[in-house]
């Protein structure tokens, strides 16, 4: 059988030498990029997935115990439960992180489509306002959300002593969820609009043209032709925003202070584990379950977003 | 062989000599208000004195930012810093990285510093630190509004303290709507922990974790504590005092805008200032008692000494002169920061500058200090519980009793394998 194999394979042995030279060169040529991903995020994942498995302080990462994947659950056996994913905390925080992305992408989205289907028609004052609507966008995060703590302030805020007569919106974090969500649509609005712009530019205007020679209503063009044309764009820029909005952190550590912010954002709760408690290891598994968490949503997305192209 | 001995000898000598005599200490101190220019004044005169020099080191204004960076600092074992500014809470979390000054310094130096200050920095038996200037909760009153409505004294009890400011507020709300009775720090923040054990303490409840560890918080009398502040909340004190720090209810006292106040003793400088709409009418008084007694949350900064310090000795003689009385006299009539040495209660210079550091002696001499030495590493995941829990009750989220218990089950979690 071998004796019989080897005149076969004689010829593309010659031919992979090439193809072997070839991809040997590939990697030579590759080989900087891949130390340097290694490097920059390899090495610190690998860092973290290696301490989330032990018990160390950030002060003194050098002495640690070896706890297995008891920074994600272990039980004492006085029934007192150690994990982070044992801790109603924890969950609360997930929640509130998913609840604040999918109303604030959601709302992101339908105004953002209507922002970008009025200045893609033609007016007066277009380009003007074109640039005007970008403004919230290009205040840095930490500054609007300071601004709109002072405006939601219950005794001289314009939302909270003004609209509210004296009501304090941040100091329950049920309530200021909602008030947190208000902050993210009235700021990245703006940025979802010019995603859908850039994507409402590239269709062709004579489709339209010959629909109205049909007698197609404009609604009706809109959702029969405008809606699933724009599709690939709404889609890449609905994946930005969740993966933004399911990192949010900035918004919380400054309207609602760090203590708070952990119980509604997912990086709040791993800030305040690995820098204020300290914890080296359970901070580091949080990161993880974070990582992981994001990841999936991920996979979901991409995974639906072929399967309605194909 | 002997020519050798003698060379090594000789330049041992002169390093050693050198050493002793042009030293520079890297001194890391805070730079809020007036903090840096006495931080400064003080380390020149240290080094006119010794012929050293002090470089010095500024931190970030802000508490957690600064325990962030001196971490990082401490955690490389980094000798760029070798005194530290250390707030009172800190002490058990990072005593590994400081000299035990048990010893460095004569005991009867240290013995004229406040006693539960002292034990505040004493972790395991070590000296961590040396007490620089102190904080404690004060109740600040409106003098001429207490006149107005006919009380000659500040109140004495929490009860006869909301009574007493549910009938100013009702009398001023007529002109002011956004009068309020009493504010203080209801924020979700190490502010909230320090108010909520003055509560607690107040009322005979402990103080949530005991010198030995033991968690202590679930008892009758701290829920009792915890749904008498809730009471205040929309009563007394604006829907939004659960959103107050320290200048938030600074603002809103000296704009004329409230009663009462709790707040540290920095309040009363400021509240005396020329801008100030409360000038003269102020008054400053232990804060109530909830039955069993008065109590002010223990607040300040310490002065501690790098292990990883190149110049030990210096940095230590550092400490030792800026701790001192000389020192700290020159500070509270200046800065009106308190003193943490007894004796300076009765000089006349400071009382001059800053009457009520006589008459509230025993407010600075018995405050209570957290549990950050029995919990160490882990003291800030205790406060963080405790200030959520106190957080439920005072939003309507949770009673006493019940906040209390589950405070006390989070306390077990965080406790875990030992403090």
């Amino acid at each position: 059988m071998t004796t019989n194999a080897t005149p076969e394979i004689a010829a593309p042995v010659r031919r992979r030498g090439i193809e072997a030279a070839r991809a040997r060169q590939a990697v030579l040529l590759l080989l900087p990029t891949l130390i340097a991903i290694a490097l920059v995020a390899g090495y610190p994942l690998y860092r973290t997935i290696f301490f989330s498995m032990f018990e160390a302080n950030l002060t003194n990462p050098d002495q640690r115990t070896f706890l297995g994947l008891g920074n994600f659950w272990f039980t004492t056996s006085d029934g007192v439960e150690l994990g982070f994913l044992q801790d109603p905390k924890w969950w609360g925080a997930v929640k509130n992180t998913m609840l604040f992305t999918v109303v604030s992408v959601f709302l992101e989205t339908v105004f953002g489509m209507i922002i970008a289907l009025v200045v893609n028609s033609a007016f007066k004052g277009r380009a003007f306002l074109r640039t005007a609507m970008l403004v919230p966008w290009a205040i840095p995060t930490v500054v609007s959300a300071q601004m709109w703590a002072y405006m939601y302030n219950d005794s001289f805020g314009l939302i909270g002593r003004g609209l509210l007569g004296g009501q304090a919106l941040l100091a329950n974090t049920d309530s200021a969820i909602w008030a947190l969500i208000a902050v993210d649509v009235w700021k990245t609005t703006s940025f979802m609009a010019l995603l859908i712009l850039a994507g409402l530019q590239s269709l062709p205007t004579d489709m339209y043209e010959a629909a109205d020679m049909d007698g197609a209503t404009k609604w009706t063009q809109f959702w029969r032709m405008t809606l699933p044309l724009l599709r690939p764009a709404l889609l890449v820029a609905l994946v930005f925003r969740s993966l933004d909005a399911l990192r949010v952190f900035d918004i919380m550590s400054v309207m609602l202070g760090n203590v708070n912010a952990a119980s509604t954002s997912m990086t709040g709760y791993a800030r305040q584990a690995l820098i204020d408690n300290q914890l080296l290891g359970m901070g580091s598994a949080v990161s993880i379950a974070v990582f992981v968490i994001i990841m999936v949503i991920v996979v979901v997305y991409v995974t639906a977003f072929r399967v309605k192209f194909d | 062989m002997k020519k050798v001995i003698a060379i090594i000898g000789l330049t041992a000598a002169i390093a050693a000599n050198s050493q002793a005599a042009a030293v520079t200490v890297t001194l890391a101190c805070g730079a809020v208000g007036q903090e840096l220019e006495l931080c400064k004044a003080g380390a020149d005169r240290w080094a006119a004195k010794t012929g050293n020099s002090v470089k010095i080191f500024e931190s970030p204004n802000l508490t957690n930012d600064r325990l962030g960076l001196y971490q990082q600092q401490l955690a490389a074992k980094s000798s760029d810093i070798d005194v530290y500014q250390l707030d009172v809470v800190w002490p058990g979390l990072l005593a590994q990285h400081f000299v035990d000054l048990k010893g460095k310094v004569p005991a009867a130096e240290v013995n004229a510093h406040f006693k539960g200050i002292v034990a505040a920095n004493t972790v395991n038996g070590k000296l961590v630190a040396m007490p620089w200037f102190t904080d404690a909760g004060l109740l600040y009153y409106r003098t001429d509004l207490l006149t107005k409505y006919g009380y000659k004294t500040a109140p004495k009890t929490w009860a006869e303290m909301a009574v007493m400011a549910k009938k100013i507020q009702t009398g001023e709300q007529k002109t002011n709507k956004s009068f309020a009775g009493f504010v203080w720090q209801g924020k979700n923040y190490e502010g909230l922990t320090c108010d909520a054990l003055e509560w607690v303490v107040s009322f005979g409840g402990g103080t949530i974790v005991d010198d030995k560890g033991t968690v202590t918080i679930n008892n009758a009398k701290a829920a009792a504590a915890l749904d008498a502040a809730a009471s205040w909340v929309k009563n007394i004190s604006p829907a939004g005092v659960t959103t107050y720090g320290e200048e938030e209810a600074r603002g809103i006292f000296q704009s004329g805008n409230a009663a009462f106040m709790r707040n540290w003793p920095y309040a009363w400088a400021l509240g005396q200032g020329d801008d100030s709409k409360v000038k003269g009418k102020i008054g400053v008084a232990p804060l109530p008692s909830g039955g069993a007694r008065n109590a002010a949350t223990l607040g300040g900064w310490q002065l501690g000494v790098s292990t990883y310090s190149k110049n030990q000795a210096a940095a230590i003689s550092l400490v030792r002169y800026l701790a001192g009385p000389d020192e700290q006299k020159i500070r509270a009539v200046e800065g009106a920061y308190n003193p943490t040495i007894q004796a300076l209660y009765k000089d006349s210079a400071v009382l001059k500058a800053n009457p009520f550091f006589g008459s509230l002696l025993n407010v600075f001499t018995s405050a209570v200090a957290r549990p950050s030495g029995p919990t160490k590493s882990k003291y800030n995941q205790v406060s963080q519980a405790f200030s959520t829990a106190v957080s439920d009750v005072l939003n309507g989220k949770s009673k006493g009793a019940a906040a209390v218990a589950k405070l006390s089950t989070d306390l077990a979690r965080i406790k875990g394998r030992g403090w």
